[in-house]
């Protein structure tokens, strides 16, 4: 058994770490402030292939393992959390479906631009009535002879602001409920009918985009069904265990964010003659929340690992993206407190993380929908 | 144009350093160690020379086998081989015998170009450069800003007290680099991953066919390390606005004496 990363983990970890706090941590909060990131961090992230970390070389990507994607993920996340969810969607999301279900053509017409960050995608499965409950989304593609015909309404859509290139669930079999008759498509932007609705205000990882994205009547080349006609919920949730497995990522980032700064905190602050860091309370939340993220880390890698070995990961990938989440959210918590009054005020990070943190209990799947998940898994199917 | 760049891995600038019991050394545990930075931007200039007129780019470092990971960031920027001098007598050599040894594995490749950081932030010694064109009987440039490449020739920006001197050297040449002659790139993955497919070349002091002699030919040697005293702590002023600014500007005219 290896605990250690290996050699070009680590360099993987030193270079995203350097690159994450010398471009990413100075406009965290600027970026957090105007919700903006400026456009040309995704060019210098996709000269580093960070944009397409697992995708091979061949298609213009890394060509890394699932282990490191999760090491750029959490420092990136350390750094700001917004523009972690955003790489998240282009790999998890987008890169993934793609290179895994793809034809040879749509790889090479949609991959090296993914995969070097020269387009952004997005991923539109959620619907105003199916979140949790995704096999019940109710837009619907016509075939209409040499065109696919798309029309209902996608919310939620991390990216969908800006994206390029469009993965978006609909059936195919208006007849059928459920998770069968879904097929997985691949728009573009520009596509007739395909438009961006009503613009999110969010909670936190402001910087990051989330919209509705219109399909009205749009009309798509029969070339971009994505894998096979019908077995789009399959393309889904195979695509969701790897998202799963970076947004854990993404919370032991913010998780280790939020350790971080109030551990800085704890040491300068002094109240009674002393540094709170010398005070039990103080020193028994930090070393909770330590102990929590390494915990989560260990069950993030594994996941990863288990994936990069080719096994089923499902449940591993729901337990990592479950205790990292609420890690984040606990580790946030603690970090405001430890700041008192300072860590309700804008000026101080923590309460950045705080608000940043409580989305990765939600998004590609709630806390509970892992907990179902792996219920299922532990006590047989149901 | 063929570029042999001498790398050296030092301790992170920002990591605590301990000295060891013995004041022989650090105390390695829980240390990072980073290409020297100057080393850095050898690097980056000897990939850009390579990318404007081809050639090849060798990386050369001495020291225990962590030094390894120096070179693999250096081949991870675009760096095409790597020679690791790894030998348990390095240890004892001063700044003129390790440079003696470097001499060697330098003379083992082609090569139109050496290039060095212009020190190594652990010991700020900024020998080895020119010792390399001392014993390799080589033209030398230190703390170059800017260095252009001509035929058989180049020219080399060093900032001086009061302005730019610019030399011209005859090729082949030892050139030492500031940092603010280019910004390093970050390693790319697939970079990453062809460092990692680049087998690094490991040879001893014996294999370079270097005779030390029997003392390791060390004319200096290390008497103690002693860590820097501890900054006195900070004072605070407490008053009246007014009486604290009056107090200050004295303080900063007859104690700090910066105004």
């Amino acid at each position: 058994m290896e605990f250690e990363l290996g050699e070009e983990h680590r360099l993987v970890q030193a270079t995203v770490r350097e690159w994450a706090t010398s471009r990413l941590l100075p406009i965290a909060a600027e970026m957090d402030r105007t919700g903006r990131y400026p456009p040309e961090l995704i060019r210098e992230l996709g000269d580093l292939r960070l944009t397409g970390v697992f995708i091979p070389e061949a298609y213009g990507g890394g060509g890394m393992d699932t282990i490191s994607y999760c090491i750029v993920i959490e420092e990136i996340a350390r750094a700001e959390a917004a523009l972690a969810a955003v790489l998240s969607v282009q790999n998890s999301l987008d890169c993934y479906p793609i290179f895994a279900f793809g034809t040879e053509a749509q790889r090479r017409r949609y991959l090296p631009e993914l995969a070097r960050g020269r387009k952004i995608g997005c991923y539109c499965l959620t619907e105003p009535t199916s979140g949790s409950d995704a096999a019940s989304l109710r837009t619907t593609a016509r075939d209409d002879g040499d065109h696919w015909v798309l029309d209902g309404t996608k919310i939620f859509v991390t990216n969908g602001v800006e994206a390029e290139i469009l993965i978006v669930y609909a059936r195919t079999e208006p007849g059928e409920t459920g998770s069968r008759g879904i097929s997985a498509f691949i728009a573009e932007k520009g596509d007739p009918g395909l438009s961006v609705g009503k613009i999110e205000r969010k909670l936190g990882i402001h910087a990051s985009s989330t919209c509705e994205i219109v399909l009205d009547e749009c009309r798509l080349p029969k070339d971009r069904l994505l894998g096979e006609r019908d077995r789009g919920f399959h393309i889904a949730m195979a695509t969701l265990d790897g998202g799963r497995i970076g947004i854990a990522a993404q919370a032991l980032g913010i998780a280790r964010a939020a350790m971080e700064d109030a551990i800085g905190y704890a040491r300068e602050r002094r109240q009674f003659g002393r540094p709170i860091a010398e005070f039990q309370a103080t020193q028994w939340k930090i070393a909770d929340m330590a102990t929590r993220i390494q915990a989560g880390r260990l069950l993030t890698y594994r996941a990863a690992w288990m994936r990069d070995q080719g096994r089923r990961h499902t449940r591993e990938a729901s337990m990592a993206k479950l205790f990292a989440s609420e890690t984040a959210m606990w580790a946030a918590t603690q970090a405001v407190q430890i700041y008192g009054g300072y860590g309700y005020i804008q000026d101080y990070p923590v309460e950045r993380h705080f608000r940043d943190a409580k989305i990765t209990e939600i998004y590609e799947g709630t806390s509970e929908i892992q907990r179902m998940v792996i219920a299922r898994h532990v006590l047989g199917a149901s | 144009m063929h570029v042999v760049v001498c790398v050296k891995q030092v301790p992170d600038t920002e990591a605590p350093i301990r000295i060891r019991p013995d004041g022989q050394g650090v105390d390695e545990s829980g240390l990072t160690f980073v290409m020297n930075y100057y080393d850095e931007h050898a690097v980056e200039e000897a990939i850009r020379i390579k990318e404007r007129a081809g050639g090849t780019v060798t990386l050369i470092a001495a020291g225990p086998a962590r030094a390894a990971e120096a070179l693999r960031a250096g081949l991870a920027m675009g760096a095409d081989q790597a020679i690791h001098i790894q030998d348990p007598a390095l240890d004892g050599l001063d700044h003129l015998a390790l440079a003696r040894v470097l001499t060697a594995a330098i003379a083992s490749v082609p090569y139109d170009l050496v290039l060095c950081g212009k020190l190594a932030t652990d010991d700020n010694a900024a020998v080895i450069g020119p010792a390399l064109a001392e014993f390799l009987d080589l033209p030398q440039a230190t703390a170059v800003t800017r260095l252009e490449l001509g035929d058989g020739t180049a020219t080399a920006h060093r900032e001086v007290e009061g302005g730019v001197e610019v030399l011209e050297i005859s090729l082949p040449a030892v050139v030492t680099v500031e940092r603010n002659i280019n910004e390093p790139r970050y390693p790319s993955l697939p970079g990453i991953m062809r460092a990692k497919r680049t087998p690094i070349t490991v040879k001893t002091i014996a294999d370079l066919g270097v005779d030390l002699g029997g003392s390791g030919a060390a004319r200096v040697r290390l008497l103690g390390l002693a860590p820097p005293p501890a900054r006195p702590p900070g004072r605070m002023l407490e008053g009246e606005p007014a009486e604290v600014v009056r107090e200050l500007v004295r303080l900063l005219r007859e104690e700090a004496r910066v105004l």
